[in-house]
């Protein structure tokens, strides 16, 4: 019963947001397409971090490789949609797989140093492999994805309902991802691995899958950003952009995929809104953080549902 | 009860969301003032240049008034961070909220490659006062962007000609900051030294984040004449503090790109910086009316020295003003507006006389200058000017741009 509500107001808020955008102008459009973006980016961190308990540094890495395999492959070779979202959410899957490998064996701090690690070292490629991503200069100029429809996806409106929809798509996977047995073992290995460990559950692959789960996710977002910024540069792989998302699950309520959607909703709003009335945005939203982790140090959403 | 107001919590965020993202529609009048949109580093590493960038132009539009071909200009700035992708969200704001006239500013190459594409999507005029990415002009030029600031190889190519006849320097150690300025820098300079007969014996290149220099210091070829530099801002200060504690100072003499000894660098700077010689398009100690005036007027309302930051932005809006007035304010036909920024031709600005050439950008007086104390405070001061250059200098354009972008391995060291 409860599931089922939950549903409906994920369903509601997506159609509200459908409803309402041709309305908006173009300006504000394009910040809702790139919150919803955002929003998929910090729901797949949050299938680690709020429900199997393992927070992640290096979430950029697999949102940026994704997003340089569109990159490239949109401008160098002309590659459609079809082949670039194939090609992008293969690479970042592939690198969650082998940084799965590496990652899972640490817990706690020893992870998150080591998903750090691993997030520079894709950083460090991004910068430094110049003939492949044009280094610091970065891949300008990825177009938007021929169609087959009459509507392009270069105007800000059918971009948006074509983002609104994946988002939906993605949401609805984690959804009922996270609500299978499968995900029910992830809560539990997040609340006691060793009890689930003594019920005979394999702890090391539910992780690992978790794991590389996750980074497909954010290897979609990955892609839809190339698109949606039009340019690939090393600033989405570095730290802050992972340290950002980090927040965004927690500012949202980690182990809810509402919150983390709704985290994400806040900081692009605030960045983008906020800091063109002040330099000290930054100041605001850390204050914004300080109010939640002492009030709610469950994220918003956390706070409002207490039986989870 | 509990779960009701997840629901209702949803719904009321999302309609807060929405509702504060349709508010600040304001719907601009057709014959309103002019929108100039400006983006600079007003936060992070780079916020004093920013600041620099800001004072510049505000400077400029101060003295005419704020008022062009009978036009009240609006100047309305936006913090980029000197980072890219907030420069993509920032012009976004600028163009489609806020509907600006033109967009000028921005100051690291990647947010000049990173913003091209959406100009030239939006078909909206635009000028890069300070970035300059040699491609950005030359093979990866965009049709709506004018630069109005100069190419990082342009005063290079000159300063190796002088140096190769001015002194007998002719085994040069390179030492640049890891990255596409760096390369621009030191490559723009190897091409015409090498072609004059000089070698560089050497090339170090420094990550952005050295704190010290000292063991790329202790690398360089005892054999060299003289050692090239490509600094920045803070890295320029450091650089040179342990340039003179290795000792080198004393033996090799200090060549160097234009920003190495930048005044917003050489505040910072002690005597060990004097007898450093640099090439660029701007000095603020240039002997000129036109800058005196202007160094004067910035350091009073800055209430620091004015650096070719600033320089760069205060010509760069008189160059927009100067175009808006050769199409009598009617800026609302970009082809027009693009057509006079292209066509501008000024004679007497602050860092002398500029025309702009077929890809957009500016020809103008390079500069070699030497680091001196006068009056008790360290200046760049002009030994030498070579008038009138191109980005190409003496080379001929087509030729020049079938050879590849200089990087990090182009030219290559063939004496190292």
């Amino acid at each position: 019963m409860t599931i089922d509500r939950k549903i409906v107001a994920g369903v509601v808020a997506l159609a509200l947001a459908g409803c309402f955008a041709p309305f908006l102008p173009a300006y504000p459009l394009t910040l809702l397409t790139q919150a919803v973006i955002v929003a998929i980016l910090a729901m797949s961190l949050d299938v680690l971090l709020g429900y199997t308990g393992l927070p992640s540094l290096g979430h950029a890495a697999y949102f940026g490789v994704a997003a340089y395999a569109v990159g490239i492959l949109a401008t160098e070779h002309q590659v459609g949609l079809a082949g670039c979202l194939v090609a992008g959410l293969l690479l970042a899957t592939a690198t969650a797989a082998v940084f799965g490998l590496l990652a899972i064996r640490a817990t706690g701090t020893y992870f998150l140093m080591i998903t750090l690690a691993l997030g520079m070292v894709v950083w460090g490629l991004a910068f430094r492999w110049v003939s492949m991503t044009k280094g610091d200069n970065g891949i300008a100029g990825v177009p938007r994805p021929e169609w087959a429809l009459p509507w392009s996806l270069a105007a800000p409106l059918p971009f948006f309902y074509f983002v609104l929809v994946a988002a939906g798509l993605a949401w609805a996977a984690m959804g009922v991802l996270v609500r299978s047995p499968f995900g029910l073992g992830l809560k539990g290995i997040r609340e006691s691995e060793s009890r689930m460990r003594a019920l005979g559950y394999n702890v090391w692959l539910h992780k690992y899958l978790a794991f590389v789960i996750s980074g497909f996710f954010a290897g979609f977002a990955g892609a839809l950003w190339a698109y949606y910024n039009g340019f690939v540069g090393p600033v989405d792989v570095q730290l802050v952009t992972s340290v950002e998302t980090l927040l965004m699950v927690a500012l949202g309520g980690p182990g809810t995929l509402a919150g983390p959607a709704l985290g994400a909703a806040v900081i692009v709003f605030l960045k983008n809104f906020v800091s063109v009335y002040t330099k000290r945005w930054l100041l605001i939203l850390g204050a914004v953080y300080i109010g939640v982790i002492l009030w709610a140090p469950r994220g918003v959403l956390g706070a409002f549902s207490r039986n989870r | 009860m509990k779960r009701i107001e997840i629901k209702t919590l949803a719904v009321v965020v999302l309609v807060a969301f929405v509702a504060a993202l349709a508010a600040p529609v304001a719907a601009p009048a057709q014959s309103g003032p002019i929108r100039i949109g400006m983006l600079a580093p007003l936060t992070g590493p780079f916020a004093q240049i920013g600041k620099d960038m800001v004072n510049g132009a505000e400077l400029y539009l101060d003295e005419i008034g704020r008022q062009v071909a009978g036009r009240k200009i609006d100047l309305i700035i936006e913090d980029d961070e000197g980072n890219p992708a907030t420069a993509l969200n920032k012009s976004r704001k600028l163009v489609e909220q806020d509907k600006v006239h033109i967009l000028t500013g921005g100051l690291l190459a990647n947010v000049g490659y990173a913003l091209q594409p959406y100009i030239d999507g939006q078909k909206i005029p635009a000028t890069y006062p300070i970035i300059a990415a040699d491609d950005i002009t030359q093979r990866k030029p965009a049709k709506w962007v004018v630069r109005t600031g100069w190419t990082t190889s342009q005063p290079m190519h000159p300063f190796a000609d002088w140096v190769l006849k001015n002194t007998k320097y002719r085994k040069i150690v390179a030492i640049g900051m890891d990255y596409a300025f760096g390369y621009e820098t030191i490559g723009g300079f190897q091409h015409t030294f090498e072609e004059g007969g000089g070698q560089i014996i050497q090339k170090i290149w420094t990550p952005l984040n050295t704190n010290d220099f000292a063991p790329f210091l202790a690398q360089i070829k005892r054999e060299a004449d003289a050692v090239l530099a490509l600094m920045l801002g803070r890295l320029a200060v450091q650089f040179m503090k342990q340039y003179e504690e290795s000792g080198l100072k004393s033996r090799l003499p200090l060549l160097g790109g234009g920003t190495t000894t930048d005044e917003s660098a050489l505040p910072g700077m002690g005597d060990e910086a004097i007898g450093t010689i640099t090439a660029l398009h701007y000095s603020q100690a240039l002997d000129t009316p036109q800058n005196q005036k202007f160094a004067k007027a910035f350091e009073a309302r800055a209430g620091k020295i004015a650096s070719y930051y600033s320089e760069g932005c205060y010509t760069g809006v008189r160059w927009i003003a100067e175009a808006i007035k050769a199409i009598g304010g009617k800026v609302e036909d970009r082809d027009q507006l693009l057509a006079a920024l292209r066509r501008v031709s000024i004679k007497d600005t602050a860092r002398g006389p500029i025309s702009v050439d077929q890809w957009g950008n500016p020809v103008q007086n390079i500069y070699v200058r030497r680091v001196e104390k006068v009056g008790g405070r360290l200046q760049n001061t002009v030994i030498a000017t070579f008038p009138a250059v191109s980005q190409f200098w003496k080379y001929n354009p087509e030729e020049y741009l079938k050879q590849p972008l200089y990087t990090r391995d182009y030219p290559p060291c063939k004496h190292c």
